[in-house]
């Protein structure tokens, strides 16, 4: 890059460089917090005692733990442990593990919160008619918490795109990385180029909210889900 | 907090009981300690000769033999009313997907609903979502169908069709325990009503022995009292 780029070269230079590494890294984050952010929600609300203690106390400790503290943690940790592994799959996985463990502890919240919404009398028709506890809850009480969940959900995807940003800081090259080398490298641009940052990551994070956060919220009321 | 004190009866093959009485009197509690929604804390409740608070019984294969039907409706709000029908055929009965939805078919149309198959919850009224409830216990085959209170969330004019589906229901033989405040319902077709207070039975007796001569001033007053808040309603059956 020697001669000053255009918006239109700024703009694919972020995306051409930055984007896959950004939407994976949120991809695989959201959902590895979905698998364990559910079976921590379960946990607490169905599980034996010391299951529920487990998962309360794993809420608690991600929650209270900044991101990029994780990241550093796992970043420098696991080379050491894993050190036969390619440093870079191992850094894009120490934000991965970062990513998704504290988001499942968000997660699980966000599932708990939309297990407890559905009215207990969906509960009691279903073991009314002769369902066991867990087809109940499979059958009957998942479906409709999934769907209520839907709109806290969008928001949590909506935070996990962004905080995908702190890959920067371990040299991962996504969007914010992409970005920060045309501003080193064409100084004169710098506030064009995170002018243009800052409005790729709201073009990935509006339209979603909008869609599965207002729209499913004025749907799912239309249904008569949850509690109000 | 005892709820139910020494409340003892039978019920035969298809027979109604009328259960009513002033709320906090243990009404909906007597159904669900009969279906163990609520487990009794003592006492025993037979099906067909069997204990189903046994050690050896599994209360889900009871359950299914013992229909409900609630006040409030409670149908699965993300099923279409053909689902909330077919579903305990499915998961508890074991049908393949098609036997069940003809047969959830034959039900619905039973209660008159058919035409409402494909809707969800909400899209219906709550006469209709009644009925669907009615429906879904139906569809089970149930050996004894308890409705709590089946009536009393609706509007006067919803009333009507759900009454007289439940009257249908009686008159072919069906198994009910209904607690409900429907005199009418009760004179048309209660083989026993009883009348329940602060969780003890009052007094017990046929449609006739109620409203020709209750014993208690009590049920008396109740029943009277009913007259002036519910009117019996006897023009809405047919």
């Amino acid at each position: 890059m020697s001669d000053t780029p255009t918006l239109s070269e700024i703009i694919f230079n972020i995306i051409g460089r930055g984007l896959y590494h950004t939407l994976l890294l949120t991809a695989l984050g959201l959902l590895i917090g979905f698998i364990l952010g559910i079976s921590l929600a379960l946990m607490r609300l169905y599980g034996a005692k010391e299951l529920a203690w487990f998962s309360s106390g794993y809420e608690k400790l991600f929650r209270g733990i900044p991101l990029i503290v994780l990241i550093y943690v796992f970043a420098f940790g696991l080379p050491d442990i894993l050190w036969y592994i390619d440093p870079l799959e191992l850094r894009l996985g120490s934000v991965v593990l970062a990513l998704s463990l504290r988001s499942a502890a968000y997660q699980s919240q966000i599932f708990r919160g939309a297990i407890l919404s559905v009215n207990p009398g969906q509960m009691e028709a279903a073991r009314a008619l002769g369902m066991k506890g867990s087809q109940a809850v499979r059958h009957v009480v998942m479906p409709q918490a999934l769907r209520l969940a839907v709109p806290s959900w969008s928001n949590e995807y909506s935070v996990v795109i962004k905080d995908s940003s702190f890959a920067s800081a371990i040299g991962i090259i996504e969007m914010t990385q992409a970005a920060y080398f045309v501003s080193v490298n064409f100084r004169e641009l710098w506030a064009l180029t995170y002018l243009v940052l800052a409005v790729l990551y709201f073009l990935f994070t509006y339209p979603v909210t909008r869609i599965f956060g207002e729209r499913q919220s004025k749907k799912l009321k239309k249904l008569g889900m949850g509690g109000g | 907090m005892q709820v139910l004190k020494g409340v003892s009866f039978e019920l035969g093959e298809g027979e109604v009981k009328v259960v009513f009485g002033p709320s906090g009197s243990g009404k909906s509690t007597l159904l669900r300690c009969i279906n163990m929604l609520s487990p009794p804390d003592k006492g025993e409740v037979y099906l067909r000769g069997q204990n189903i608070k046994a050690p050896e019984v599994n209360i889900n294969e009871m359950r299914a033999r013992i229909g409900m039907v609630f006040q409030h409706f409670n149908l699965f709000a993300h099923l279409k009313a053909i689902d909330n029908v077919s579903i305990g055929l499915r998961r508890v009965k074991g049908f393949p997907k098609e036997e069940a939805r003809e047969k959830a078919l034959e039900v619905l149309d039973s209660v008159k609903m058919d035409e409402w198959a494909d809707r969800y919850p909400a899209e219906l009224s709550g006469g209709q979502q009644q009925r669907v409830g009615i429906a879904r216990a139906l569809a089970m085959d149930p050996d004894v169908i308890l409705f709590d209170e089946p009536t009393s969330a609706l509007d006067p004019e919803l009333i009507g069709e759900v009454l007289q589906v439940m009257l249908d229901l009686a008159k072919s033989g069906t198994t009910m325990i209904v607690v409900t405040h429907e005199m009418g319902f009760a004179k048309a077709v209660a083989s026993e009503m009883i009348f329940l207070g602060e969780g003890v039975i009052i007094e017990r007796g046929t449609p006739e022995h109620f409203f020709i001569s209750p014993k208690s001033e009590r049920v008396q007053n109740f029943l009277q009292q009913l007259d002036v808040l519910y009117g019996s309603h006897e023009k809405l059956l047919k």
